[in-house]
């Protein structure tokens, strides 16, 4: 099992160790000289600044929305807890392609900012929801009954592991984005790579300029890994609810607006242009053509994702130790990364290495295995604690072969967790964009892709039956989570 | 005398730390064996080494005149009934003790049901009963199988105090009817003593003293093991409450235990504290010289007041180390 979980990493790995391989076959001297020009320095300020007001939004909104979802009597609070999770099932190209075709000339930082927020403040509002749901009650009561008001001395501090957790995931997604900021047409490093490499075919330019992205990337991680270390626990003491903050309607208008921005323009957007779209002629074979490429790319990719996951996710839950710890990680590295890095480093490795596979399907799947590892290693490791290693003693005792016992209680209680992960890597699969753009075979069209193209070609009419099936697409995964931690 | 179990010399290391040191230990046929002693000793180790789950670095296990050292855990038979029960969570009760049984013997399945007093439970799932229910559905899984030797893992550890007592008592009884070979591991003195034919007390990878709960109570064969099973007073030996007691042994420090001493009137202690449990109490004493006793008495008479002082008489029969 260790020989295979280390194979399984290591073809991980492969996207990063060939763009390092490429960065010094560049030369050390024509990187640093393409790195240190004025063209960089504005995309990295540019990139980082999105990155950071998409991310203060989201801490402000997200926080607040779980606050008064978990801690008030606010009218409606359930409803508002479900809608505040949905912006999860939009993924930032439809919503950008929602705006694009409903407001004339929105493009730029701020409209990007906008899109970027209403998509991804879910991902700091459900960490903090479950944080504040999950906290002892008893340790406010502590603070209360020392004198102390509890919000800024007890609260905070319980779940300021999960605003930073949430907060740096918000960040990695936007210096990943490419999708929205093309569509809105805003200068990031995805887009000038795809620009560098898919027009002038500058292949050294994108290549520097996933450098830097990779950089600025491990450095938010690095950033993640010291919080990650410190994070508190909020363990629970007892099954008593919080006492609910009186707030009355005051606040509804706000996550209205937060809802109404968020699901309502995107909503709006698909209800406008869906019956236009779908009564063009021919318009309903191009989606099903899409749609059955999309899913034959996304099978694949998540039967390659699960075979590599199993020997690192049954490794990590049976054997934990360094070397698990070690392949762990690994694999969450290259999920890490932009995936139009993913997806730049294999155009490279599949012309340069592995011909046989460029421009196949193939690749593609190996880069949705790279992406996507975390996720079906994650579902492995928790379906096969389903089924401890006691229970497998026991059964031995009983006098039964390993063979026997693996057929009988293992498979049982592992294989409905590890069905639920390859459902989840194959869903993620189908909307995946960058890379799917960037080592598509000629002509091999996804929903993603046809929904790009005419967005960028201002075919709204066109773009909108793809967006809503990707809708449909991302929603299932979103409502299992969601359904997952009961929030 | 027919030996089922007989572990020879076992030796188990993990790195450079010795779980277990020379371990020699014989259960006869019929009988529970409860290896006592504090958590991190060793016990559970031992337990996995016979239960195959652990490779021995050196001994021998041997069940009933075959040798199982190098046997997998599978066809050692030796069935295991572990901490939290560890029913298979996906089958029924019925299925879960059928599991080691040959296809279609649900009579033999019911038959140990009832021998733990869930006969009707059959049907249910393992989710739908009690932390107790599941505890015996465990045990009624490992004797199915009539293995010659049933390992019990501290099996009542888990379950509330109030429960465990009876709990304790229909295990044993059903063990008996069984005629099963049992070897229990525990850190709760009471429950070795309570439930064993035999207590093997066991410390840092070795068995320090093995015999019937009553002697080693009686007779423990060091300090230490005086300390641990069972409570213990320690007064030193020519002291003035001795006169009068038979003090079997040599040295200068004499085993009491609490019940032999008792509280009468007059002045030769001081009362530092007392615990009431309400069927008995125990009554802190500070002698002059600053030596502290302790005296269990019937919790029915009226308990002497804080800082009261109060006579001391020592009964029976005394051990010096």
């Amino acid at each position: 099992m260790k020989s295979a979980a280390v194979a399984a990493s290591a073809v991980a790995l492969i996207p990063l160790v060939y763009l390092g391989v490429r960065v010094g076959e560049a030369g050390w001297d024509r990187i640093t000289g393409e790195i240190l020009t004025e063209r960089t320095a504005l995309l990295a300020g540019r990139s980082v600044a999105l990155a950071a007001v998409v991310t203060v939004a989201c801490v402000v909104i997200g926080v607040a929305s779980a606050f008064l979802v978990t801690r008030t009597d606010l009218p409606g609070r359930r409803v508002f807890g479900v809608l505040a999770a949905l912006p999860l099932a939009v993924p930032s190209y439809v919503a950008a392609f929602a705006w694009v075709s409903t407001v004339d000339d929105f493009e730029g930082f701020w409209d990007a900012a906008l899109v970027l927020t209403a998509c991804s403040y879910p991902y700091v509002y459900l960490p903090v929801a479950a944080a504040l749901i999950g906290a002892d009650p008893a340790q406010e009561e502590v603070a209360r009954s020392l004198g102390r008001r509890p919000f800024l001395s007890v609260t905070m501090r319980q779940i300021r592991p999960a605003i930073a957790a949430g907060g740096l995931l918000v960040a990695l997604y936007v210096l990943s984005d490419f999708g929205a900021v093309s569509i809105v047409r805003v200068d990031v490093f995805t887009r000038a790579i795809f620009t560098s490499i898919n027009l002038g075919f500058d292949r050294t330019g994108a290549l520097v300029l996933a450098t830097v992205l990779v950089l600025l990337t491990l450095a938010l991680l690095v950033g993640e890994h010291m919080t990650r270390t410190r994070g508190a626990r909020y363990a629970r003491g007892s099954l008593r609810t919080h006492a609910r903050v009186r707030v009355g309607w005051i606040p509804v208008p706000f996550l209205a607006l937060v809802s109404a921005v968020a699901l309502g323009v995107p909503a709006y957007a698909l209800a406008r242009w869906f019956v236009a779209g779908v009564s063009r002629p021919g318009s309903v074979a191009e989606v099903v053509t899409a749609a059955s490429q999309s899913f034959v790319a996304a099978a694949l990719g998540g039967v390659v994702t699960l075979l590599l996951a199993l020997p690192v996710g049954l490794l990590n839950a049976r054997s934990p130790g360094p070397l698990a710890t070690v392949l762990d990680r690994i694999a969450y590295v290259s999920h890490a990364l932009p995936g139009l890095v993913i997806g730049l480093s294999l155009v490279f490795f599949g012309i340069r290495v592995a011909y046989p596979l460029y421009q196949t399907i193939w690749l593609l799947a190996l880069a949705y295995a790279a992406l996507f590892l975390p996720l079906a290693v994650g579902a492995v490791s928790s379906a096969a604690a389903q089924s401890p290693p006691v229970l497998e003693e026991v059964a031995r005792s009983l006098g039964r072969s390993p063979l026997f016992v693996f057929r009988s209680v293992t498979v049982p209680l592992a294989a409905p967790g590890i069905g639920a992960g390859a459902a989840l890597v194959f869903l993620t699969c189908m909307k995946e964009l960058p890379a799917t753009l960037l080592l598509r075979p000629t002509g091999f069209d996804t929903l993603a892709t046809e929904l790009w193209t005419h967005t960028d070609t201002a075919e709204f009419a066109a773009a909108a039956p793809y967006a809503l099936v990707l809708v449909l697409v991302s929603a299932l995964p979103t409502w299992w989570l969601s359904w997952k931690s009961r929030l | 005398m027919v030996v089922e179990l007989e572990i020879s010399s076992l030796t188990k290391r993990f790195g450079r730390v010795t779980a277990l040191s020379s371990v020699d230990l014989v259960v006869e046929i019929g009988h529970l064996v409860a290896v006592l002693g504090p958590s991190g000793c060793g016990k559970t180790t031992l337990l996995r080494c016979v239960a195959g789950f652990e490779r021995v670095d050196s001994g021998r296990i041997v069940v009933g005149g075959r040798d199982v050292t190098s046997l997998p855990p599978q066809r050692r038979r030796i069935a295991v009934v572990p901490q939290e029960g560890a029913l298979f969570p996906h089958l029924s009760v019925v299925d879960n003790v059928a599991y080691g049984l040959p296809r279609g013997s649900l009579k033999r399945a019911h038959e140990v049901l009832a021998l733990v007093g869930l006969a009707d439970m059959g049907e249910r799932m393992p989710h739908q009963l009690s932390g107790g229910q599941q505890q015996r559905v465990a045990v009624a899984r490992a004797l199915a199988p009539r293995p010659p030797v049933v390992l019990l893992d501290e099996p009542f550890s888990a379950l509330d105090a109030a429960l465990r007592p009876t709990l304790r008592r229909d295990i044993r009884a059903a063990l008996r009817a069984d005629g099963a070979t049992a070897l229990l591991v525990t850190h709760d003195q009471g429950e070795a003593l309570s439930i064993a034919d035999e207590v093997a007390v066991m410390r840092e990878g070795r068995i320090v003293q093995t015999g019937p709960p009553t002697s080693v109570y009686a007779a423990p064969s060091d300090p230490w093991v005086a300390g641990f099973v069972g409570e213990a007073v320690w007064l030193p030996s020519g002291h003035a409450l001795l006169a009068g007691v038979r003090v079997v042994g040599a040295g200068e420090r004499v085993l009491l235990r609490p019940e032999q001493i008792s509280v009468v009137d007059g002045s030769d202690a001081v009362v530092v504290r007392t615990d009431f449990h309400g069927h008995d109490a125990v009554i802190g004493l500070r002698l002059p010289d600053g030596t502290d006793l302790a005296a269990r008495i019937l919790g029915g008479a009226g308990l002497p007041e804080v800082g009261a002082p109060v006579g001391v008489r020592v009964a029976g029969q005394a051990r010096a180390f």
